[in-house]
């Protein structure tokens, strides 16, 4: 472990910090221009978790330490997830203690906590969020490991650090199975991550809400804790996404002075990224709850098709 | 070592041990201070030892002993080699726990006196040891059968229920149908030497038509045991019905026994697999676990919720088997090590985390009396103890990391991801596919665990009895605690307990994976390079540990840590009641809507004009309606024509009597007219 890992370690942590809700400003920035509204600036993120984290905390009388407790373990799961996933280097010593498969496992831990947290108050709204979360949840899951198993199989690793390596240098190849599992992977991160065909993050209305039911207890620096864990979860979705299609430019160990195009790179990345998705979230309508598992069984067909892909054509 | 002496020895002392204890609890039928206090204490510690033994044993050269008891000519022969002893360990430290629990649980005055009922626990966990050490047919089938009763006078502990004497009876049918079907496997397995050692099947030279007769004979008869689909109608109904440590021992480590008797047969007694056999193993075992998990996830028992889940995990020790089979039988062996390893990993963390979970349902049923998930809730407040336990097992039960679960998952996982070098492209192909059902299985059991621990411990309670419920006792915390500390403790050190692993690997499939494993340090987990797949479930967890703690105290330093309790928001209603939480049905019906074609549903809707409008759903099993009783219904045709033989008058048996006299007389070849 060099000192030159050490720091990509760390400013990739800074990065993730500090950047998850800059996009979450961007999107929303879009999403309003898009709205013809003037929005609120880029920076509005960074002020609300300001305000939230001075406001006192109230806790419903009946909840346990579990509803406490909760937060902080989302924002752990998070922070330790957009760690691991490539962002400016891969050169990364966080990176061996969870491969593809345990970032996975640590997507499944916050949604677990979080649901149960939810339902720790025992009110409609608690509960309905928490079983809406697992549905969903249950429905991604698979179509998001059979994606980065596609990855994994072509990377011939699970390692993200070692698939990203593999597809940078790839040159110009051009993966009909990534292609699938492309697709796929956007449809899981507009679920995974509350965004409009299957939740809308504006919403507070009670039947359609899914995301902002769960959390609708918490306040103040809990809240705050569980907005900047839901940006970090949006960033690290993100890059997941550009490190597995589009991992051109991400520094390798090899070459520490690349982290100072990374940066700038990545930042275009998302600033692309998060445009497009400010555009499909404006074209697009929210669907029924009962549309969403056909949506999701859709994302894990092309999945399960990029892996045949791969197998059988070796593409 | 550990111990000293022979490890087969001291096992056989911890056998004898828990027969003693039985017998004496036996003579103390109705002093039950005795029995709770002194007696399944005592069969706590003997559990350990034999843990201990165990892991001397997997560490030792296979050890025999022949006992000369049972029929003249036909001693037991006993044998303890790496395979025995995981399986004695998990018998042994599951086993532990459970006994310590079941010291502060049996009351008095509950069905079975406190005597015969320790009489039968330990002859239970004494056939179960018997069952892993037997080295012939004979001595297996007595201990396998021994296990089926004394299990089944467990399940029927509380005898005056009608509901669990049928659950008891369908239990000890199947049980009985697959002990036959493993009788003739031994049959199958001798080739006609009439020596039933396994000692002697093991250098018999099968044609592979045999071989697959004996294999597909140990898949149904083991399977029936095991519950595997369509034999498993009898584990939702057996395992709630008995006392909750009788559920967590069967549910925990009976169904061990199965696993143990199939990679017996398939790897050690087999001179050969074949690949078909995998294949079939695979398809049997994703269906299973994928049923399992699709009934635990719309129960309204607590207990049948968490036997469901032991058919889903059934299913997924049943898949990976396959899977080594399949590697085994195109000479892979790393390969055929990574899953068996998986296997065996999941033997161990289902044994800790099933038991766990039976047991807190025991102790929610004592301290509440319920079982219905609808009449429970907010338990959290109530039974801190009980509850933060639970938390532990049904994280490890939902394949989370750092937990134990999670291990066994990402190895499975691993196995799967590596098969494209298989030869046959049909194989390659299939076999990613089969990951992405693992995949499915492990989420949806995700779903089936929040429920549980959310409709059982969180919300408010459903009844107002519920506030009233008391913690757990010492001794049943204690038992619990063990367990959970293995939950923990396996998710934590991966290679540690590979390292145990391995002997029974390189004795199944010629290879270990424990030095591959810990090459990069013992705190990663690394297969087969670190470049192709890592996990270091300590790091992880200290990542995440280290950016709560971070985020804490940040948050203290640079804000502050006020705090103010107030009502829950209510939409501005004042009213707001228990009875608007989410039900347990309410939480299955994302899934009843999904998995329709799963399901048997009868639906009641109320007419438009009705004045009580009421409505009714029942989801019930198909194999039930479509497999099992068209059976019994042909069985009671075939009863009722055999019935119009017995007339009731003594003059019509006498000439029956005389009648068959009559032909036998005529069949006797050397009679002369």
């Amino acid at each position: 472990m060099s000192l030159s890992s050490i720091f990509s370690q760390f400013l990739a942590i800074v990065a993730a910090l500090l950047l998850a809700p800059l996009l979450m400003g961007w999107v929303n920035q879009w999403r309003a221009w898009f709205g013809n509204r003037s929005g609120a600036g880029l920076l509005q993120p960074y002020r609300m978790l300001h305000k939230l984290f001075h406001k006192e905390s109230v806790v419903a009388e009946s909840a346990s330490p579990l509803f406490r407790f909760a937060p902080y373990v989302i924002f752990g799961c998070m922070l330790l997830a957009s760690a691991i996933v490539p962002t400016l280097s891969t050169d990364l010593p966080l990176a061996p203690a969870a491969d593809a498969i345990a970032l996975v496992g640590l997507f499944a831990l916050a949604r677990i906590f979080i649901s149960l947290a939810a339902m720790d108050i025992g009110t409609a709204f608690g509960t309905l969020g928490a079983r809406r979360e697992m549905l969903i949840g249950f429905l991604a899951e698979p179509a998001l490991l059979t994606v980065l198993f596609t990855a994994s199989l072509i990377g011939q690793s699970t390692s993200l650090s070692t698939i990203v390596e593999t597809l940078a240098h790839k040159q110009f190849a051009i993966h009909p199975s990534l292609a699938f599992a492309g697709i796929a992977f956007t449809f899981v991160s507009f679920a995974e991550n509350a965004r409009v065909p299957v939740d809308n993050p504006a919403t507070h209305l009670e039947l359609t809400m899914i995301h902002e039911a769960l959390i609708l207890e918490y306040s103040g620096r809990h809240l705050a804790l569980i907005e900047w864990a839901a940006a970090l979860k949006l960033f690290a979705y993100s890059c997941i996404g550009l490190a597995l299609f589009f991992p051109w430019g991400i520094a390798e160990a090899q070459a520490p002075l690349a982290m100072l195009f990374a940066l700038p790179a990545l930042v275009f990345k998302l600033a692309t990224g998060g445009f497009l998705l400010a555009l499909i979230e404006t074209l697009s309508a929210k669907m029924r709850i009962f549309r969403v598992p056909e949506f999701l069984a859709t994302a894990f067909l092309l999945a399960v098709i990029g892996m045949l892909t791969h197998i059988l054509l070796g593409a | 070592m550990i111990l000293g002496g022979l490890s087969i020895d001291w096992a056989l002392f911890v056998i004898a041990v828990w027969l003693v204890l039985g017998l004496l609890g036996l003579a103390a039928l109705r002093r039950f201070e005795l029995v709770a206090r002194v007696l399944f204490p005592l069969g706590a510690l003997a559990g350990l030892v034999l843990a201990f033994a165990a892991v001397q044993g997997l560490l030792s050269t296979p050890e025999v002993a022949v006992l000369p008891i049972g029929l003249p000519q036909l001693p037991f022969h006993l044998r303890l080699d790496p395979l025995a002893a995981f399986f004695l360990f998990v018998i042994g430290a599951a086993g532990c726990g459970i006994s310590l629990f079941a010291a502060g649980y049996f009351r008095k005055g509950e069905g079975t006196p406190p005597g015969l009922l320790c009489f039968e626990y330990h002859l239970f966990l004494a056939s179960m040891a018997l069952v892993v050490l037997a080295d012939d047919a004979y001595a297996f089938m007595v201990a396998w059968e021994s296990m089926a009763l004394s299990s089944y006078f467990l399940v029927t502990t509380n005898h005056k229920v009608p509901e669990i004497r049928a659950a008891g009876f369908l239990y000890l049918l199947i049980a009985h149908v697959g002990a036959i079907a493993i009788l003739l496997c031994f049959g199958v397995l001798q080739a006609n030497t009439g020596d039933y050692t396994f000692a002697n099947m093991r250098i018999q030279q099968l044609s592979p038509f045999w071989a697959s007769a004996a294999f597909l004979l140990a898949v149904f008869g083991f399977g029936a045991k095991a519950g595997v689909l369509p034999l498993h109608v009898w584990l939702p109904e057996a395992h709630p019905a008995a006392p909750s440590p009788v559920s967590a021992l069967m549910s925990g480590v009976m169904l061990k026994t199965a696993i143990y008797g199939l990679l017996r047969v398939g790897f050690d007694l087999l001179h050969l697999q074949l690949w078909w056999w995998g294949v079939l193993l695979l398809a049997l075992g994703l269906a299973t676990a994928l049923f399992g998990v699709v009934f635990a996830t719309v129960q309204s028992d607590m207990k049948r919720l968490l036997a469901y889940s032991s058919i889903e995990n059934i299913g997924l020790l049943l898949a990976a088997i396959g899977l080594a089979l399949v590697f085994r039988a195109y000479g892979m062996t790393a390969l055929a090590a990574l899953a068996l390893t998986a296997c065996l990993y999941h033997v161990a963390s289902h044994a800790f985390f099933k038991s766990l979970l039976f047991l807190t349902t025991g102790s929610v049923l004592h301290a509440t009396g319920e079982r219905n998930l609808g009449h429970l809730g907010g338990l959290m407040r109530f039974m801190p103890w009980v509850a933060w336990l639970a938390l532990i097992g049904v994280f490890a039960s939902s394949g989370l990391p750092p937990f134990s679960g999670f291990v066994s998952e990402w190895l499975l996982l691993q196995s799967f991801l590596f098969t494209p070098g298989l030869p046959d492209s049909f194989l390659n192909m299939l076999i990613p596919l089969a990951a992405a059902a693992v995949a499915l299985t492990a989420a949806l059991a995700g779903y089936a665990m929040v429920k549980f621990f959310g409709v059982i411990f969180l919300g408010q309670p459903r009844e107002e009895k519920l506030r009233q419920a008391h913690d757990a006792g010492m001794q049943e915390k204690a038992g619990m605690l063990w367990l959970a500390a293995w939950c923990v403790a396996l998710g934590l050190l991966p290679n540690l307990m590979i390292r145990f692993i391995d002997p029974v690997t390189e004795k199944l499939v010629g290879q270990g994976l424990a030095q591959q494993a810990a090459a990069n340090g013992w705190w990663l987990l690394t297969p087969t390079s670190i470049e192709r797949a890592s996990y270091g479930p300590l790091f992880f967890l200290l990542g995440v540990a280290a950016a709560c703690a971070i985020a804490f105290v940040l948050v203290r330093l640079f804000y502050h840590g006020r705090l103010r309790r107030a009502a829950p928001w209510g939409c501005g209603y004042p009213w707001l009641t228990p009875r608007m939480q989410d039900t347990a049905e309410g939480y299955g019906q994302p899934i009843r809507q999904i998995f329709e074609p799963f399901f048997r549903l009868e639906r009641q809707l109320p007419a438009p004009a009705d004045r009580q409008p009421f409505y009714q759903v029942m989801v019930s099993d198909r194999f039930w309606h479509g497999v099992y009783l068209p059976i019994a219904r042909a069985v009671e045709f075939l009863a009722a024509l055999v019935g119009r033989l017995q007339q009731g008058r003594i003059a019509t048996y006498l000439l029956y009597s005389f009648l068959t006299l009559l032909f036998m007389l005529l069949m006797v070849p050397g009679v002369k007219k």
